[in-house]
C-alpha cells in the first residue's frame, strides 16, 4: 500500500512542479497580444496571396496594427475591406487601387507553331523542362494552364493554346503570377489600357522566327510615347504605369502588334 | 534493470545510422504514423514538422534519461516510467513553445504551429522508452534520439515527394484520398526493409 502512495504522491509533486513552472513561465514570458489584431485579421479575406506586400493576410495585419501601413493595399479585398479596416483602426479611407493580372504573351496557335508534340503531365511546370516547352517561342505561354489552376476565383481559361484573363473575375491577388514558369503574368492596374503581350528576349530576327506577333524591340513605340513611360530592354518594350497615360498611340505604332489595347484581348 | 551499455565511436555510428534506416521508427516501427500522415502533404510543412520532431526528440531524452536513472530507478518507480514521461515532455515542450514565442519569434513562427502537435507524439514518447528498454547510456541515448529524428525527416520528406507525384496522377475513384495513401505509405515502408541487416554488416 505505501508503495503505491509513493507513486502517486511523487507523481503528484512531479505534475505540480511542472504545473508552477508552466504558469510561472507564461506570465513572466508573455508576449503582449494587441488586442485589435483578431478584430483587424477577420476584416481580411484570408486568402494569403502576398498581394499587399506582407507575408499572408497575418503579416498585413500585424502591421497594420502596428501602425504606419495604409489600409488600401488589399487588392483582393477591394474597398470593401479597405473599408472595414479604416473604420476598426479609425483612420481615413483610401481607394484601393483595383489591379488585375495580365498575360504578356499573345502568341496563340495563329501566330507561332510548336515544335516538338508533348505528351507529358498536363502542368507548364513540367513542359518547361523538357527543352523549354512545346512552343518555338520558348519565352512564352505553355498554354497547359497552371495560372488557370492557380486562380481561386477561375479567371483564367485557356483558349487557342494560350491562356487569357477574365478581368471581370480576376481579383489582382497575383498568386498566378507565381505559377507561370515563363513569369509572364504581372499585375497591373485596372485602370491601364495598354500592355505589351510579349516576353521574348531575343533578337528580332529569332522573335520573328519563333512568333508573327512577337516583340521584336524596333523602338517605334519608345518614340512614339509622348509620355516617355516605354523603354526597350533585351529586345522587349516595358512600360512603366506610373508615366503611362493610357493614350494608346504605341498600340498605333507597333508593328507586330505586340503592344495592344488590353480589351481587344478579352 | 541491467548495467548500462556503453560505446565506442564507431558504436555511436551504427546506432545513429541503424535509427535512420535500419529502425525508422515511422516506416519500420509505426510510430508517429498520424502526423507522418497529416503534416507530408507539402514539403515545406513535412520540413518543419521534421525539424520541430528532432528537437523535441533530443530534448526529451535529454530530460527523461536522468530522470529515469537518477528519480525513478534509485526509488524503484521504474514501471511508472510511461506517465512520468508524458507529463514531463508535455510540460518541457509547451515550456520551450512560450520561451520560444517570446525570444524567437522568427523561429516560433516556423516551428510554433508543429510543437503542440507534437507533446504527446507517439514516436517520442517511444525514442525515450526505447532508450531506456536498450539500456543506453546518456550519450548513446541522444544520438539514437538524432538518428531516429532524422530518420523521420526522411521519411516525411521522402513521402512529401511521393504525394505531390500521386496529385499529379490520376487516382481510380474508388482508392482517392486516404486509401492509396495508405498504400503509397506502406510501398513506401516496404522499401526501407531493404537496409535491414546493411548498416551492421558495413561497419562491422
Amino acid at each position: 500500500m505505501s508503495a503505491i502512495i509513493f507513486a502517486v504522491v511523487s507523481v503528484t509533486i512531479i505534475g505540480i512542479i511542472c504545473a508552477v513552472m508552466l504558469a510561472f513561465a507564461s506570465k513572466v514570458m508573455a508576449v503582449e497580444e494587441n488586442e485589435r489584431f483578431p478584430e483587424v485579421r477577420n476584416c481580411l479575406p484570408g486568402a494569403n496571396c502576398g498581394a499587399c506586400g506582407f507575408a499572408g493576410c497575418d503579416g498585413y495585419a500585424h502591421a497594420l496594427v502596428e501602425g504606419g501601413t495604409k489600409t488600401n493595399l488589399c487588392v483582393p479585398g477591394a474597398d470593401g475591406v479597405s473599408k472595414k479596416l479604416s473604420e476598426v483602426l479609425g483612420v481615413a479611407f483610401e481607394d484601393v487601387v483595383e489591379k488585375v493580372a495580365v498575360i504578356h504573351c499573345h502568341g496563340d496557335c495563329k501566330a507561332t507553331s510548336d515544335k516538338l508534340e508533348y505528351r507529358g503531365i498536363e502542368s507548364c511546370r513540367a513542359a518547361k523542362l523538357l527543352y523549354g516547352g512545346k512552343g518555338t517561342c520558348t519565352f512564352g505561354c505553355l498554354g497547359l494552364g497552371d495560372c488557370a489552376k492557380a486562380c481561386p476565383n477561375g479567371a483564367i481559361c485557356l483558349e487557342n493554346g494560350i491562356a487569357h484573363v477574365n478581368p471581370r473575375l480576376c481579383t489582382g491577388c497575383g498568386i498566378c503570377a507565381t505559377a507561370c514558369p515563363n513569369g509572364l503574368i504581372t499585375t497591373v492596374p485596372a485602370t491601364v489600357k495598354t500592355a505589351v503581350y510579349c516576353g521574348n528576349t531575343d533578337k528580332g530576327a529569332l522573335t520573328r522566327q519563333a512568333c508573327s506577333r512577337g516583340c521584336i524591340g524596333c523602338k517605334k513605340c519608345e518614340k512614339a510615347c509622348p509620355a516617355g513611360a516605354i523603354t526597350v530592354v533585351d529586345n522587349l518594350a516595358h512600360i512603366d504605369y506610373a508615366k503611362c497615360t493610357s493614350c494608346g498611340l504605341c498600340a498605333e505604332a507597333c508593328v507586330t502588334g505586340s503592344i495592344s489595347s488590353r480589351i481587344s484581348q478579352i | 534493470m541491467g548495467e548500462l551499455v556503453h560505446f565506442s565511436f564507431k558504436g555511436l555510428v551504427v546506432i545513429l545510422m541503424s535509427a535512420v534506416f535500419v529502425n525508422n521508427y515511422v516506416l519500420q516501427k509505426f510510430l508517429g504514423i498520424c502526423s507522418f500522415l497529416g503534416v507530408s502533404k507539402r514539403l515545406d510543412q513535412a520540413t518543419g514538422m521534421s525539424l520541430a520532431v528532432i528537437f523535441v526528440m533530443e530534448l526529451a531524452t535529454a530530460v527523461t534519461w536522468p530522470i529515469q536513472y537518477y528519480l525513478l530507478n534509485p526509488h524503484g518507480l521504474g514501471y511508472m516510467q510511461t506517465i512520468v514521461f508524458i507529463l514531463v515532455i508535455a510540460a518541457l515542450v509547451q515550456l520551450v513553445e512560450i520561451a520560444l514565442k517570446k525570444y524567437i519569434p522568427s523561429l516560433h513562427a516556423a516551428l510554433g504551429i508543429y510543437l503542440p502537435l507534437i507533446t504527446t507524439n507517439c514516436a517520442v514518447l517511444g525514442v525515450a522508452i526505447l532508450n531506456i528498454d536498450k539500456q543506453y547510456d546518456f550519450l548513446a541515448a541522444m544520438v539514437n534520439s538524432l538518428g531516429s529524428g532524422l530518420g523521420y525527416f526522411l521519411a516525411m520528406v521522402m513521402f512529401a515527394g511521393v504525394r505531390s507525384r500521386m496529385e499529379e496522377g490520376e487516382t481510380p475513384k474508388a482508392f482517392e484520398g486516404l486509401p492509396i495513401l495508405l498504400v503509397a505509405a506502406s510501398i513506401v515502408s516496404v522499401s526501407f526493409f531493404g537496409f535491414s541487416g546493411v548498416i551492421d554488416r558495413l561497419f562491422s
